[in-house]
């Protein structure tokens, strides 16, 4: 084992985690966003955009990451309307490539994960709240989504890991996060083994630290799932048993 | 309480002509009922018969086909559809009229991400946008009447079904509405549970609350009540004080009806 090469790997990776830690968390970000967006709109009354959610869905699941990052660096500026618009100057950072494909795609999946704890949000406690007279909007904000998001949590913190290691696509189009760090090594090197098992090791204590901190969530999230702490001793009188 | 409310107390809740199908099934064929302030009207009939339904019509669970609803003066406008049926012209007229209607659910319905205390203002304080120490002081109160005070900090999933049962009687009551509308409140419980449950409703109409029960409970409908409606097929078969409706029914169904 050559020890001191190991270190200085580990350095130079450990260098390039704040990008892969910022690609992640700009993407989940900005997919969970539109990840609400798409699910509302699979059920909503108005029958074209519950088809233009679903095909987005179709599409973006359907199709393999690194090819969506590869049409949107890519292919995007090969139209002058784009060169030409505001946006370009964003478009043209291979890192918002690289956040938007990440985003897009996650919402794909996102969505579907929402939609199902949406689905599962009891209809009783929905028509409570109607019959107080709150509006649809209040009843979603208060009621449907927060219960929605509790159903939704173990699977949306699968898809937040898939994100974690799906950045690594993103040193396809010259982005310099850990796995683009490690491929440099390499070429340099020609140690394929040591470099990737410490880029493993990196991903590994990411993601468990994510799978802690949405455990945590979780937790803080689900008092009524759980029993009660022992009750203080009935200070208030009234107890009928 | 077999005092009657007075004849000349203003109406709190007027129906006419409610129709309802569900599909080809006409479950409502036509309901006209009004209850004055501080009536306590208990709606019985067997099941199928519309009485939950006839009771969702008023706060627009359910859409009537056809019909009018008046709450405490105010009328829910209604539009003709394109299917020939009709729906509320202004849902923002819809919501602020359930915001005077206590709705008391069969399957209690809490919010189960929510405390007690917290099902209990939530409408005070999101729908009718009082104050929130106001709001918390009232519910407080009303748990405490409703005698489970003690879990105002326990999730619905940790109380017993009597007590959710009285939890949602208490969110009910803090929207101060001018009706209160049970559909069929004891029916999810074990038997142990109902007197509790009972007892609290016998309170409210003690203090003289408008009240529209659907209930299997015959003694509730007898001794607490002071009007008994007996739906069949979607239309009204009684109407009276419970003494005539139970002593000296006209309807020969009604007499077997309260005899099984």
């Amino acid at each position: 084992m050559d020890w001191t090469f190991l270190q200085e790997t580990f350095v130079s990776l450990v260098s390039a985690v704040p990008l892969t830690l910022l690609l992640a968390a700009n993407s989940i970000a900005l997919g969970a966003i539109l990840a609400v967006g798409i699910a509302v709109a699979r059920f909503s009354a108005i029958a074209p955009l519950r088809w233009l959610a679903q095909a987005y869905v179709f599409v973006f699941r359907g199709t393999p990451l690194l090819v969506q990052i590869f049409i949107i660096y890519y292919g995007l500026s090969q139209f002058p309307a784009i060169r030409h618009s505001l946006l370009w100057p964003v478009l043209r950072e291979p890192y918002w490539c690289a956040v938007l494909a990440l985003a897009l795609n996650t919402a794909a999946y996102a969505s579907e994960i929402i939609r199902g704890g949406l689905l599962s949000v009891p209809f009783g406690q929905v028509e409570a709240a109607r019959a107080c007279g709150m509006s649809r909007f209040m009843i979603f904000r208060r009621i449907t989504l927060p219960l929605g998001v509790r159903q939704a949590l173990p699977g949306y913190g699968n898809e937040m890991i898939s994100m974690v290691k799906a950045t690594s696509l993103a040193s396809i189009i010259t982005l310099m996060e850990v796995t683009g760090v490690a491929a440099r090594i390499i070429s340099e090197s020609y140690r394929a083994i040591e470099v990737f098992v410490v880029a493993g090791a990196i991903y590994l204590t990411i993601n468990f630290l994510l799978t802690r901190l949405v455990q945590f969530v979780e937790f803080r999230l689900s008092p009524h799932l759980r029993q009660p702490v022992a009750v203080l001793p009935a200070i208030i009188q009234g107890e009928a048993h | 309480m077999s005092s009657p409310a007075s004849s000349i107390a203003p109406v709190a809740i007027s129906v006419r002509d409610i129709h309802k199908s569900f599909g080809p099934i006409e479950v409502l064929k036509g309901i006209s009922l009004d209850a004055r302030e501080g009536e306590v009207v208990s709606i019985l009939g067997s099941s199928g018969s519309g009485k939950s339904t006839l009771l969702r019509c008023i706060n627009m669970l359910e859409t009537p086909d056809r019909g009018e609803v008046t709450v405490a003066g105010e009328t829910i406008e209604m539009l003709a559809a394109a299917n020939g049926k009709s729906r509320p012209r202004d849902r923002a007229q819809v919501d602020r009229i359930r915001s005077r209607l206590g709705m008391v659910f069969q399957s209690f319905n809490l919010w189960s991400h929510k405390t007690v205390l917290e099902n209990v203002i939530e409408a005070p304080i999101h729908v009718q946008k009082r104050p929130r120490t106001e709001c918390i002081e009232e519910a407080e109160a009303l748990l405490a009447k409703v005698g489970i005070a003690a879990k105002r900090n326990h999730y619905p999933a940790h109380l017993s079904g009597g007590q959710q049962q009285r939890a949602a009687i208490a969110r009910a009551l803090a929207m101060r509405p001018a009706v209160m509308l049970f559909d069929e409140p004891t029916s999810a419980l074990d038997p142990e549970l109902v007197g509790e449950v009972l007892r609290v409703m016998r309170a409210l109409a003690e203090e003289g609350r408008t009240m529209l029960v659907v209930t299997h409970e015959m003694g509730f409908a007898r001794d607490v009540s002071n009007r008994v409606i007996f739906l069949h097929q979607g239309q009204i078969e009684e109407d009276g004080r419970p003494d005539e409706v139970f002593g000296n029914a006209k309807s020969e169904r009604f007499r077997r009806f309260i005899k099984a």
